[in-house]
């Protein structure tokens, strides 16, 4: 007699099928991207000399990586982490004190919103005159993208916590300084996590900007100097490597809510 | 002993729009050890008297004296205890109870000892290294029960402590929270909308008037009963409910 699969087991293996499924079908999307695109290019659907093609891209890796490609991936890893590190650091010290002073609170809301909604790009020539061209202006770039947002995100996390926590903790006698270390930050510690997630990208767009705005390397400088010089090939390669770079510290970010998850405070 | 005095405490608010007198001329003293029910109609300022006794909030009129001393800010003396548990999620059970000691800045060796004890005794020693999110709504309602006791206050202030949890968890509830304080020989204020709560917990009930909230009348619960839910069986109960019932209503 055949043994009957608990009614569990099934649910499990149905919960693995559904997982595996899904990694299937994710990598089947890539593979036939790329695999579409190469053959289009190879069969000349396409202009490989416009659209570029994965065989190209990969000739072009190995070309870059002979010549300068670390130092350009280097350099805009660099501006991009510590543009994230200092706005991310800066961002939430700022709401902190938002959070702390009703008073400032309210003076600075409108100027607040009005930077919010100002296209960053714009102060471009601005930062240029003011901290010159270099790392320095793509790295401010980045943190003037990024920290208005993370203030006001972290900002409403800080703001959002349980009024009857509050109470609870006035009532015992808390201080300000204790509602804020003990219930406050630990309290927004998930909302404090997603900003990183958001600044993630953020960063890479006020890096990337930067670049194109004002730079004599990284992959922004490969983008801009490939479109300008019809070198599709580069602007391509210099994308994928852009899009695995954004990965792997999302992932990296990722990983730090994982922990923070875990522990308690 | 007299643990709680009030004496023609009244309270208006300010707001831009208007003036409002929350409760007035409100007398009430509290003895050691007793059971205090406040009830009256909804949003007559029955919170707002036990934020005046904690010291959150001060009055505009007349004196509160804790133990014989002044209330002006908030103290030992009081446990505040709120209709929903406020256990903090990311705190473990037992570091939860610990909170007002670390408030005060009085957490030592004998004050985790107590927390123990107060944790062993009510069946929650187990859970210790729980989180909030992993107890029923009854044992997160003890443990912040208990969270209240581990500053040993002497007079708890209880803002409805049981409505936010289903009618079956409540009765339970109820007789877990009565026994506890009983047990640990607390003086308790009761703040609730429900009346035959009131009448299966408290030695007294007072009765409060609608906006702005006055003493209207106090009744001697004389229900000799074990435990809130034997008090629900005894015949004297019902005609106590129509009592306060009726004297909430008008």
């Amino acid at each position: 007699m055949k043994k009957q699969k608990s009614e569990h087991e099934l649910f499990m293996a149905k919960n693995k099928y559904k997982r595996i499924q899904t990694i299937v079908v994710q990598v089947l999307i890539l593979v036939l991207f790329i695999g579409i695109w190469e053959l289009a290019a190879q069969l000349g659907w396409i202009d490989s000399f416009i659209m570029s093609s994965p065989s190209r891209i990969v000739k072009m890796l190995g070309e870059l990586g002979k010549q300068d490609l670390w130092i350009h991936i280097g350099t805009t890893l660099y501006e991009c982490v510590i543009g994230f590190v200092i706005s991310t650091a800066l961002g939430c010290v700022i709401a902190v004190v938002l959070w702390w002073s009703d008073f400032l609170r309210r003076v600075l809301e409108p100027y607040i919103v009005v930077l919010n909604s100002l296209p960053k790009i714009a102060l471009g020539p601005i930062i240029i005159i003011w901290v010159g061209a270099g790392a320095k202006a793509i790295v401010m770039m980045t943190v003037l993208i990024c920290i208005i947002v993370t203030i006001i995100s972290a900002l409403g996390g800080l703001m959002a916590t349980d009024e009857g926590k509050v109470l609870l903790l006035r009532s015992m006698g808390a201080s300000k300084w204790q509602i804020l270390v003990k219930l406050v930050l630990p309290g927004s510690i998930p909302t404090l996590l997603s900003v990183l997630k958001i600044n993630v990208g953020l960063a890479w767009v006020g890096t990337i900007m930067g670049e194109y705005l004002v730079s004599g390397a990284g992959l922004g400088y490969l983008i801009i100097y490939g479109g300008q010089v019809f070198k599709l090939d580069l602007v391509m390669t210099s994308t994928v490597i852009l899009c695995f770079l954004a990965a792997v510290m999302y992932f990296a970010v990722a990983l730090i809510e994982k922990f923070f998850k875990r522990r308690s405070f | 002993m007299e643990i709680l005095k009030m004496e023609n405490v009244s309270l208006t608010y300010q707001t831009v729009e208007r003036e409002t007198k929350a409760i007035e001329n409100i007398n009430l003293s509290i003895e050691d050890g007793e059971f205090i029910a406040l009830v009256g109609p909804s949003g007559c300022g029955k919170t707002t008297i036990l934020s005046l006794i904690s010291g959150l909030i001060k009055p505009s009129g007349g004196t509160i004296t804790l133990m014989g001393k002044p209330v002006d800010k908030p103290g030992s003396e009081t446990g505040y205890m709120l209709q929903r548990d406020m256990l903090f999620e990311w705190r473990t059970i037992e570091k939860n109870v610990l909170i007002g000691p670390e408030i005060r800045r009085t957490l030592n060796d004998e004050a985790k000892r107590d927390a123990e004890e107060l944790l062993k005794k009510y069946g929650l020693w187990e859970f210790r290294n729980h989180y909030p999110g992993q107890l029923s709504g009854g044992m997160r309602q003890r443990a912040a029960l208990i969270r209240t006791l581990a500053l040993k206050p002497k007079l708890l202030l209880l803002d409805e402590p049981f409505s936010a949890l289903d009618f079956q968890t409540r009765l339970s509830v109820c007789n877990d929270v009565y026994d506890i304080i009983k047990t640990e020989k607390k003086t308790a204020l009761l703040v609730t909308h429900d009346i035959s709560e009131a009448v299966s917990l408290a030695d007294r009930i007072v009765v409060l008037s609608g906006r702005p909230a006055t003493v209207k009348k106090t009744f001697t619960i004389d229900i000799d009963a074990p435990t809130p839910l034997k008090r629900r069986e005894r015949s004297e109960f019902g005609k106590w409910f129509d009592i306060i019932w009726k004297e909430v209503s008008v």
